[in-house]
């Protein structure tokens, strides 16, 4: 099995890696990389956990594959931050406490920070259906939903 | 596995003539990589058709028709205002396939081909009189959309050829369509059954009308007989009566947990009526 030689640009930087063509760009990320923010809770595109952007679009890493992500531009949780100032949407959910075990988080952070890209003062039933391919067995989606509101509002520069 | 990625159609047809094995073609990839992973399909060929010029595109053709490169994912199309405004119907039966996740990936081509019954975008297309161009061994041809699935899991498409465009008819004037789906939740979830119904009005009337099922049977089909129900008629509560029991007579659904028989039959009939009186007013321009 003949590996594929990749170039791709994460969260800015220009990266090189070897990827079997079987291999998910989640896969990729992980072991290749050493970017383990995005995680794999279904391999199936069903929970969100491993979303990231692909030349901005919100996909689940699991379903594309590793070598698709040749020359194209890939964003991941890991890219968030900016060196130690948290994203306004990473700070509010500290704030709001919207996590508990945290696995769902890293997914759930890259999803919200695309709606808000898109949508920068979006009503709660937008950021709940936006979310649904988000899994969370640990919340109960409130506090998230409240959260992601209040970075909008934020982030739009208002009180909420 | 070896991963190609062709640039013409041709050499996609090309490669998957002459491979021995296993192939795939991957656009999308929702359906394919999700069985590559659960074993249920393991590729010799994997043909990427994301490198062909053309793929991502939407095109509006002088005479008003659409041609959909198959690349395009439900993102992209529902973020066309102008197709939008063309097809709603079409649109909004390809946006409720999946999450945003998979909207950003997902596309009409790798939904009509995974052969699902319950395939959300396919209802829509089949009432469009959308077409598909089909490219193989052999050259291209186009076919309608209801002659792709052959039933659960299955198409009519012969080996090497793949799908090289999803061409949709000029909507023209007074024309109105609508999808709709049941599913026991409201978001992220598989018909249990499904009805898209395109219509064309003179006035008031119903000049023209194509019905499509989706979920109550083993192939997504054209419902004649609703059509027939609606035509010259003002969509009053006759003809609606009328295209609810075509649409129950039109079923032969699966029995299962999500479903029964009885269910899927009734709920067929009432998304029948929904969906045409949301695709007449649509085509009154309400």
């Amino acid at each position: 099995m003949s590996k594929i030689h990749v170039t791709t640009t994460v969260n800015g930087d220009e990266v090189e890696f070897l990827a079997d063509p079987r291999e998910s760009l989640l896969d990729c990320l992980r072991d290749h990389l050493g970017l383990t923010g995005s995680k794999e809770g279904c391999g199936t595109g069903d929970c969100g956990a491993c979303s990231v952007t692909l030349d901005g679009t919100l996909v689940c890493s699991c379903l594309v594959l590793g070598v698709e992500a040749e020359g194209r531009q890939v964003a991941t949780i890991e890219g968030m931050a900016e060196g130690n100032e948290l994203h306004p949407l990473q700070r509010k959910f500290l704030e709001h406490a919207a996590l508990q075990c945290g696995f769902c988080t890293p997914g759930i952070l890259v999803a919200a920070k695309a709606l808000l890209e898109k949508t920068p003062d979006p009503t709660e039933t937008e950021v709940r259906y936006w979310l649904a391919g988000n899994l969370c067995r640990c919340t109960g989606y409130d506090k998230i939903i409240r959260a992601v509101l209040d970075a909008a509002a934020e982030m739009r520069q208002e009180a909420a | 596995m070896n991963y190609h990625t062709p640039s013409t159609f041709e050499d996609a047809a090309r490669l998957a003539g002459a491979a021995g094995g296993v192939t795939r073609f991957l656009a999308g990839g929702t359906d394919v990589l999700v069985q590559m992973r659960a074993g249920m399909v393991l590729p010799d060929d994997l043909i990427d058709l994301k490198k062909i010029p053309g793929v991502h595109d939407i095109v509006q053709g002088a005479d008003g028709g659409w041609r959909i490169g198959i690349a395009v994912p439900g993102a992209a199309l529902g973020a066309h205002a102008a197709l939008v405004a063309d097809w709603p119907g079409v649109v909004e039966g390809m946006e409720l396939v999946g999450s945003t996740q998979v909207q950003g990936r997902a596309t009409l081509a790798g939904n009509l081909c995974n052969g699902s019954p319950a395939a959300d975008s396919v209802p829509g297309l089949v009432a469009a009189g959308a077409t598909v161009e089909i490219t193989g061994p052999d050259g291209t041809r186009s076919a309608p959309v209801e002659e792709i699935p052959a039933g659960p899991g299955k198409t009519t498409l012969a080996p090497g050829e793949l799908i090289s465009a999803i061409l949709l008819p000029p909507r023209g004037k007074a024309g109105g369509d609508a999808y709709l789906r049941f599913i026991p939740r409201t978001e992220m979830d598989i018909a249990v059954a499904g009805c898209a119904v395109n219509l064309r009005l003179e006035g008031d009337t119903i000049a023209e009308a194509r019905v499509a099922l989706g979920a109550v049977a083993p192939r997504i089909a054209l419902a004649p007989d609703c059509a027939a129900a609606i035509i010259g008629t003002t969509l009053d509560e006759a003809a609606l009566a009328a295209l609810d029991a075509a649409a129950r007579a039109a079923c032969s659904p699966i029995d299962d947990k999500r479903g029964t028989v009885a269910f899927r039959t009734e709920v067929a009939g009432v998304l029948a009526r929904r969906a045409a009186a949301i695709a007449y007013s649509r085509a009154k321009g309400e």
